[in-house]
This record gives C-alpha cells, structure tokens and sequence, in this order.
C-alpha cells in the first residue's frame, strides 16, 4: 500500500514537475478532512514549489508509533503532526529533532517568526501550525431547540439521549466542571485537588449510562448522522466540514470550548531530515497556514495568517472567520488546554477513568 | 575367547551396531536439518520478542541508568528518615547530566508513574540544577517545596529498583511502597482483576454459546449428503473468509440504535421507537459480535470429528431398542467428545486474548484485558505494566490449560 503510493506519487512527480533530483518525505498525520487540508495548503504548493514529493501517512495520534520507531532506529516518518502534550513529552523523551525557531520565515512587515506565532506555539522541537478545539454539537433537525451551554449537555432532563464523548479523561474532565459552574480559569486549580477530581466525576456519574465512547476524531460527525447520539463532542473542524462539505444539520456549540495547538516534529533519525525540515519551515509560512484555513475551520497559528483567510474553497461565500475557534463570539469561554497538567497528572487520572468506566 | 564377543560385522567390517547408529544419526540430523528453519524462525519471530517484552514486566533500569548517582544514594536510605545532604547533592549532579544528555523526559515519566505530578517537578528542576549551589537540600526546597516532602523521595526510591515486582503488583491492583511493603490501590484505582474476571466471564459465554449453536451445525452438515453439505459449508466459511474489521462494522450496522435489528423490532411492535434496544458498545454487543466471529473455530472441528463417526453406531443403538434420544446420548455424543474439546479450547484461547472486536463494539462495559494492554502499549506508553498485566494473562491461560489437561486430557483432542 504505502509502497504503491509512493511510486505512483514518484511516478506523478516525475510526470508533473519532470524534476531530476527530486527527494521524498513522509508525512504523518490525522487523516480525514484534516489531512485534506494539509495536502491542499502545504503539500501540493511545496511539490509544486520544489519538485519534492510528499507521502502521507495517516495515524491516531499518541507517541506509541514514534516511540517503537526511535527505539527501534528504524524511523520512517520524516515529519509528524501532533498534540502539544505529546510535542511537550516526545521532546522531553529524546524522540524529535530540536528546531531553531530562527530558521522560521519572518512574519508581515518583517515580524520574527517568534512573536508572529501565537503564545506557546514554538516549542523546543516543534512548530505549531492550527489552533483546533473540542467542542460538542447536536443535530438542528433532530433538536430543534437545541441545547447553548455546556450545562445542558449534562442535563438529561432537559435533552435526553446518548452523548458522545471522547475515551478518555482528557477534555472529558473538564468540561464535567464546567458543567458543574467551575470558570475556565478556574478549570485546572480545581482539576489538581482529589476533591475536585471526584467532582468531576460525579457529573460524569450523571449521565455515565446515557454515554457512547469513541476513540477516533472522525467518528462524531457519523454518530450524529446515524442518529447513535443527539449530541456529542467533537473536534469543530469535523463538525464544520460535514456542514460545510456534506450539508450535514449540524451545529456547533462554542460555549467551554477547550482549544489546543497542533504541531509538526521531526523525529530524531527521520531518513529525510533535511527536506523535513524544509517543507516544515514551508509549511508553517505565513501564506501556506492561511491556505490551508479555507479547507478546515481550524486556526492559523501566526498572527498574520489571519487577515488572509478567506473563504471556503467550494462556497466562496462561506467565510471562514466566525467558524475559527480564536473567532471573539465564540472564544468568551473557552479554556486552554494545559498540556503540563496533563503530562503530570496523566497517568493517575488515565487509571482513575478506566477504572470509572469499567465499575 | 575374544571370538565369543565379536560383534555381527557389516560388509565393509564395521560392527553392525555402529553402522546402525550412524544411519540412524544421519536421517535424525536430516530430519533436524528440514525443521531448522521453522524451528529458527519460530525462536527469532516469536520466542525471543515474546521472553524480551515479558521481561520489562519485572525489569526496568531507567532510572538507575540514567540516574546512577542518587541510586546509589536511595539504595542507602531506608525510605522512613530524613533524605540526607548526600542524596540531594546526588540527585542535583544527576539532574544536570540528564538534562545535558536531554534523558531527563525518560526519568520524569518513570518517576511520575509512582507520583503523580513529579513530571514537571524534574523536568523544571532539571533546567534550573546547573544554576544550584550546595547546601543542595535547601536549594531544592526553594525551587519546589515538593523536594522536601519525603513521599517524592519514597517514588523515586521504588523507581530506582531494577528488578522490581511493581508493576506485577500493579497489575493485581497492588501497589509497592518504598519499604517494600505492598497495599491494595484505592477502591476508586482498582481496574485488572475486574477486567480478568470479565475477560474469563466473557470468554466462557461466548465459548459455550458457540458450543450451543454449532453443535447442531455440525452435526447437520456432517449427515447431510455431500453435495448439500459442501454448499453449507461454504455458508460457514465465507463469513471465516471475510476480514475481521468488515464482520465486526457489519454488526454495528446490524445492531446500533438506528440499525436494522432495531429497525425490524419497531416494525413488528416489539419495542418502541423511542425505546430501541442497546445491542451494541456494551457487553451484548461484544457477545455477539464474538461468537459470530469464532463461531467457524467451533463448528470445523467438530465437524470433522462427526464426519469420521460411522452412522451404523447409532442405527445399531436403535435396532437394539434405543430410543433416539439414548442413540445420540450413549452413543453418538460420546464420540463427538475429542471435537467438542478441540473447538471449546480453540475459541476460548482465542477469546481470551480478543481485542479489536470489543475495542470496536464493546462500549464501557464490554471491554477486556487486552484492551488494557493495548491502551498502556498505544496510548499511556507504560509498555512494562502492558508486559506484567501480558505475563498475568499468560500465567493464567497456561494455568487453565494445565487444569482442561487434568480434566479433558489434552491426547483427547482431535481436528480431524
């Protein structure tokens, strides 16, 4: 399979640039409309560009395959998108490559690459391309009232039927506080002490019958659309593009929205760490990011991305601005993910969930 | 005299009891020769990665690689009293070289397994430990009061262990303290032995569901005459022949809320529209789902035990004045037993150790250990305690192998 792609995308490249020396990089990443837009907004200007191919792999996130791969000194991904919390941890680890923030472009009007990206999104080994969110959404033709905060996704009296949520105390455990009065602010102070945990898990104790779990990013959108729940978290770039792509009754409710960056990292002994670091440097460029928000509803993650966003590729129309997450009518409550609660407090709360699931 | 014990010598003058030997050894190292390469590949491909993965169940030198110093230092200390100068001063030199040799992210997370919330206690530390001057206790204290608090050190003393029962421990739901004493996790973390409970549960259920349903398949398609009982067969194999992953999806399709079994139950009034079933991610579904996909393990065995059961048996039984119920009981079922023993300890074996099908269809209450083996090798990374709760699970299986040879007797078993 991925043999195949690769000669046909050699074959393509030969065919389309007739380029003599060109190179070859993998790049992993989440799949679906997700990946989509990345081929659109990086990977087809970069091979158009350079003559340079990009293969693209699809995973489920985690560092499990990187981890094996680095351990193993048998890398074949050259560049991998991720979740800060992995980024964070991966490079704790050894596994990725450090990046030199100054080898990125500069922003408009010759702002540094560091202060053009927003706060937090360069780290020791990675580079933050989107800020996504988990959001949760209902089907406007099924509830035609639907529910506008996240208390109402909690409250089984007001809307009954299956939730979705995600497998996993990550997200899940916030937004149960949420639900049960506590500030985005406050989120995390309250997450941190053994009364709050138990909190949170009481408000999922509320509605623990009533919930399907799903593990992967592109089961929400489906779910809905087979009536499994009435409403669910998801990743609002899925929700979006089944709207706007498939014209899917969804809608999404922005209220405690728990936003996040996404990053490319290279790992430590990528085969081809030259050109991965190339189409990185590519990629994160004030024009690619911005490209690559009219195919999903994700967040550039420079500063000056945004005032070139425009429209969604197949309705030009549809602008995509009020469907950003960073958009001001729907950040009012959102909360940042805290990848370094994460990271220290993964491993009891993991045990903690899985246990709770199980009872 | 010497004549009277002169070997019988072959036609070359060898003794033939040599000579015998020899042709003997040779065909054995032949025969040796033909096997060597499964025999090879058996011991690379299965042996070895299986001996090498188990053995991080009870060995992890992380820490006490990457942080020769203060294991050193714990080794000395007696995990109750006050952390001595000499341990702070060990741990700051560890910090700096782990934070230079950028292991520091390895030693973090070993550490936080113990504690939770160390992990961003030693990666900032670290980048602070080269800036440290002695008195080190009091340094360390004033980065993070956490480094005074003695229940750090007990994590770090239990991680420094290399051959550690841990995280065996941790897979009964025990844990290991510094002292070495072991306690039971709190109600609240207690998660593998509920697991291996529904995993023998679930994989008993499903082995006698596929007993009850594919007996009478079996016996149906080894008495039918050949022609119609190929095509039946057929029936049994194409689904056998069919992905795992397209079987599994057919049965969400088949039993979700909005599905067609759910579908046909309104139809015909047996529930209401509103009030559809759950069939699917619990545990209905996984049993379902599995004992359709092992169904065929169940059913070809048996069968071709039946197929060798001669019919005259049975019509003698019945000539003799038995009635059909004594022909099939007292003399046919007995025959049929070596079948039923090789499919109920196929499809258990097979069942005991199944995880995509309920990862897929198994919900919160229809999930099983390899679940949790696969989320601590996928998601947490923590591939030891994955290793111990395997070794647990392997210990088990052999443990009931060993009681269904007392029982069955395993020379009983027949595929055909």
């Amino acid at each position: 399979m991925k043999r195949d792609s690769l000669l046909l995308g050699i074959a393509a490249t030969a065919l389309i640039a007739g380029a003599a020396h060109s190179g070859s990089i993998t790049a992993v990443s989440w799949g679906g409309a997700y990946t989509k837009s990345q081929v659109e907004g990086y990977h087809k200007p970069w091979t158009a560009a350079t003559g340079h191919v990009v293969v693209s792999e699809d995973y489920n996130g985690g560092l499990a395959e990187v981890k094996s791969q680095v351990e193993a000194g048998n890398v074949t991904w050259d560049i991998v998108d991720l979740e800060m919390s992995d980024a964070v941890r991966g490079c704790d680890e050894g596994l990725f490559e450090t990046i030199d923030p100054g080898i990125l472009p500069a922003g408009a009007d010759g702002m540094a690459a560091e202060d053009d990206f927003i706060n937090g999104a360069i780290t020791e080994c990675a580079v933050a391309n989107i800020v996504w969110s988990t959001i949760f959404a209902y089907d406007n033709s099924v509830l035609t009232d639907g529910p506008e905060t996240i208390a109402d996704f909690f409250d089984l009296e007001k809307f009954s039927g299956k939730r979705g949520l995600r497998k996993g105390p990550k997200a899940t455990l916030e937004l149960a506080l949420a639900a049960d009065g506590v500030s985005a602010d406050q989120i995390y102070e309250v997450l941190g002490t053994p009364e709050g945990v138990d909190r949170a898990f009481a408000k999922l104790d509320s509605i623990k019958d009533q919930v399907i779990w799903r593990e992967a990013g592109s089961q929400p959108p489906q779910l809905l659309a087979d009536g499994e729940v009435v409403m669910t978290t998801a990743y609002n770039g899925r929700i979006f593009n089944a709207v706007a792509a498939e014209d899917k009754p969804f809608t999404i409710v922005w209220d405690s929205q728990i936003f996040d960056t996404d990053l490319w990292a290279i790992p430590v002994g990528a085969p081809n760490r030259d050109l991965a670091l190339e189409f990185l440097v590519f990629s994160t460029a004030i024009e690619q990011l911005a490209a690559q928000a009219s195919y999903i509803s994700y967040g550039p993650a420079r500063k000056s991305s945004m005032p070139l966003v425009g429209s969604f590729h197949s309705k030009p129309d549809l602008m995509m601005g009020p469907h950003m997450p960073t958009a001001p009518e729907n950040f009012a409550t959102a909360i940042a993910n805290d990848f370094e609660f994460w990271a220290d407090n993964q491993d009891e709360l993991n045990e903690r969930f899985n246990a709770w699931l199980a009872s | 005299m010497s004549d009277s014990v002169n070997p019988i010598l072959a036609a070359d003058g060898t003794p033939l009891k040599k000579k015998l030997g020899q042709a003997l050894f040779r065909s054995r190292v032949q025969a040796f020769g033909l096997v060597v390469p499964l025999l090879a590949f058996v011991i690379v491909s299965f042996i070895v990665p299986i001996v090498v993965l188990l053995w991080q169940g009870i060995h992890d030198s992380r820490y006490a690689e990457l942080m020769p110093g203060s294991t050193l230092a714990l080794s000395k200390w007696d995990g109750i009293t006050e952390p001595t100068e000499e341990m702070y001063s060990a741990l700051v030199a560890d910090l700096i070289e782990a934070r230079k040799q950028k292991t520091i992210g390895k030693v973090a997370t070993r550490v936080n397994r113990e504690l939770s919330g160390t992990r961003s206690l030693f990666t900032s530390t670290a980048r602070r430990a080269a800036r440290l001057a002695a008195p080190y206790k009091d340094a360390l204290v004033e980065v993070n009061v956490a480094w005074g608090e003695i229940e750090t050190w007990q994590a770090m003393k239990v991680a420094s262990r290399v051959y550690t029962p841990g995280y065996l421990l941790a897979a009964l739901d025990f844990s290991l303290s510094a002292d070495g004493t072991v306690t039971r996790k709190p109600e609240n973390r207690r998660i593998h032995i509920k697991l291996f409970l529904r995993t023998l549960e679930i994989s008993v259920v499903v082995t006698v569901a596929c007993l009850f349903l594919g007996y009478p398949i079996a016996y149906l398609l080894s008495s039918l005459p050949l022609r119609t009982s190929n095509i039946l067969l057929i029936l049994v194999l194409l689904p056998f022949w069919t992905s795992l992953l397209v079987r599994t999806t057919s049965w969400i399709a088949m039993l979700q809320a909005q599905g067609v079994m759910n579908d046909l139950f309104v139809a015909f009034g047996i529930t209401g529209d509103d009030d559809r079933f759950s069939l699917i991610y619990n545990k209905t579904g996984t049993l379902i789902a599995m004992t359709h996909i092992l169904l065929p393990f169940m059913i070809l065995p048996l069968y071709s035990v039946m197929k060798a059961i001669p019919p005259s048996y049975v019509r003698a039984a019945k000539s003799m004045g038995a009635t059909d119920w004594t022909a099939f009981w007292r003399v046919y079922f007995p025959q049929s037993v070596p079948g039923i023993g090789a499919g109920v300890l196929l499809v258990f074996i097979l069942a005991i150790g199944y995880y995509i099908t309920p990862a897929l269809v198994g919900g919160q209450d229809g999930q099983m250990i390899s679940n949790i083996i696969d989320f601590h090798m996928r998601k947490s990374l923590n591939w030891n305690l994955a290793a111990a709760i395997g070794l647990v699970l392997l210990v088990i299986i052999l443990a009931l192998f060993w009681i269904y040879d007392r029982i069955v007797g395993i020379d009983n078993l027949k595929l055909g």
